[in-house]
């Protein structure tokens, strides 16, 4: 029976052509790797794996069916973003056929991801990968210094950024030194480049002296397409900017343009031109402000005079008591009185003062620009009358004012000058220094 | 004072006057310190209308130690 089908089943094969394995796995491997030589092919990564050599392994599969792929290493060099399972890309290659296993594969070239784009694929994983380690934590986030004495940037030279950044530094309020490590922010290089740039200042920074530290660095170029500004989006150039010990401002592209730099940086500014904004203050502010200073200034050592003037109308009014006081006494005791008198002397001629005030105080009060919401405050009319008896003016009328030194104390008690003593006689335009010889404590 | 950073006298003037306006100094402290307060005021305006930015670039030398070179403003 068996010899018979066996016969049936060669007659059957009569004048048919037989192939060994070998044969239809050539033929077929022809075939396939003929017709589907350069092809995309699209479907969701599972089962990913990769070899010591570099080599990754993986299927594509879609809800129908499983297509083995095989990736060199020297291609997977080329993938911009990180392959993971689940992930849905774009396959280019072409099928290949192991004829020992007689399995056919997709042998791929290149992998883009589908629907957000390589470039946008890869730089949310970054993103993720980053946000995890901390790298954009607001706790680590430091402020930037007010008007800075030192700025290091890091851009190129050729760029539109630096000129942009100078330009606006001519606008502002520049009392500043600026340190330039010029690095590419363009290309393959780029990224490494600005990195070294970061590093190198922090390296300089950390040997200067605490008077002459970088207190910021700006870091960013101008605008491009998004693989222009690419290398801001680099994992190294996001390390750096975090590791830096000095305080860094991002400055990548134009107000549309996010970048990972900008979420590890200290601080973003939409275009460098804002950056160096950001650590220049405006002129007209700062002029402001000091003259609003030197105004609070004026408006105390005027309260301070007014002060001072009815202390003195207080003494003046004791003394003209304390002289009326002497004519009563006899006349033996009157030479010593009189030299009493002769020492008082000089604070007869204050009631003129006194009276030349007022006259001063007409003429300020018409001229008075400054003052002029608060003209009917009768403290600030004084104010301004008395601002020009500031004590350097008072000494410009002869009066001298007696330091000891070297603690340059104003003498006031006799008792604390002896003869040897050094002491400094302030004039209006001179300073004098001498030595006691005597000190004449009845005088 | 020639050499005073223009942030380091302003905030030296404005604790002057916080100081003035307490009122417990003595006529010297105050005297001195409202002299100090002029200069001060005069040094801040200064630095403001002759204020400068220096330029320098970060470079190596052949031992591999930072060098500051001034950048020619020819570029500008």
């Amino acid at each position: 029976m068996q010899e018979n089908l066996f016969d049936r089943a060669s007659d059957t094969l009569k004048g048919k052509r037989v192939f060994t394995v070998s044969e239809i796995t050539r033929d077929i491997k022809l075939i396939l790797e003929n017709t589907f030589n350069e092809i995309w092919v699209e479907g969701e990564i599972s089962g990913i794996r990769q070899i010591s050599s570099g080599t990754v392994f993986f299927t594509l599969k879609d809800s129908g069916s499983l297509l083995k792929c095989v990736i060199f290493s020297s291609f997977v060099r080329g993938i911009k973003f990180e392959l993971k399972d689940g992930i849905k890309i774009v396959c280019f290659g072409r099928i290949g056929v192991y004829e020992k296993d007689g399995q056919y594969q997709l042998y791929t070239e290149k992998i883009e991801a589908k629907g957000m784009g390589s470039l946008q694929l890869a730089l949310e994983q970054l993103k993720e990968k980053l946000e995890k380690e901390g790298l954009f934590a607001p706790a680590h986030k430091r402020p930037i210094p007010y008007l800075p004495g030192r700025i290091g940037i890091v851009t190129s030279l050729q760029g539109a950024a630096i000129k942009d950044m100078l330009k606006v530094m001519d606008r502002r309020f520049a009392d500043v030194n600026v340190i330039i490590n010029p690095a590419q922010v363009q290309g393959e290089a780029a990224k490494g480049d600005i990195a070294r740039a970061i590093n190198e200042l922090n390296s300089f920074n950390d040997d200067l002296p605490p008077q002459e530290k970088i207190e910021v660095l700006i870091v960013g170029r101008g605008g491009g397409s998004i693989e222009d500004l690419w290398a801001f989006n680099e994992e190294v150039v996001a390390r750096a900017i975090y590791n830096s010990r000095i305080p860094v401002i991002s400055a990548v592209g134009h107000e549309r343009d996010f970048t990972i730099a900008d979420l590890v940086a200290d601080l973003r500014a939409a275009t460098p031109s804002v950056a160096a904004e950001l650590v220049l203050p405006e002129k007209e502010a700062l002029e402001e402000k000091t003259r609003q200073l030197a105004q609070r200034l004026k408006l105390f050592i005027s309260e301070l005079i007014v002060n001072s003037e009815e202390e003195l109308d207080r003494l003046l009014r004791r003394i003209s008591l304390g002289i009326s006081n002497l004519f009563k006494l006899d006349f033996g005791r009157f030479q010593s009185a009189e030299k009493k008198l002769a020492l008082l002397s000089p604070l007869l001629g204050i009631q003129q003062h006194i009276s030349r005030l007022s006259d001063l105080t007409r003429q300020l009060s018409i001229g008075a620009g400054h003052f002029s919401q608060l003209k009917n405050s009768r403290l600030v009319t004084l104010a301004e009358k008395l601002s020009s008896l500031s004590p350097l003016n008072i000494l410009g009328r002869g009066y001298s004012i007696t330091f000891k030194m070297p603690q340059k104390e104003v003498i006031r008690d006799p008792q604390a000058i002896k003869a040897g003593d050094m002491i400094m006689t302030r004039m209006s335009k001179a300073e004098i220094l001498s030595k006691v010889t005597e000190v004449d404590r009845n005088g | 004072m020639a050499e005073m950073k223009f942030e380091d006298a302003l905030k030296k003037l404005e604790r002057i006057i916080e100081d003035l306006e307490k009122g417990d100094l003595t006529l010297d402290e105050a005297l001195k310190k409202y002299q100090e307060g002029v200069e001060l005021s005069r040094v801040c305006a200064q630095r403001l209308e002759n204020a400068k930015k220096k330029i320098d670039l970060l470079t190596k030398n052949k031992k591999g130690e930072f060098d500051l070179k001034p950048l020619e403003e020819a570029e500008e």
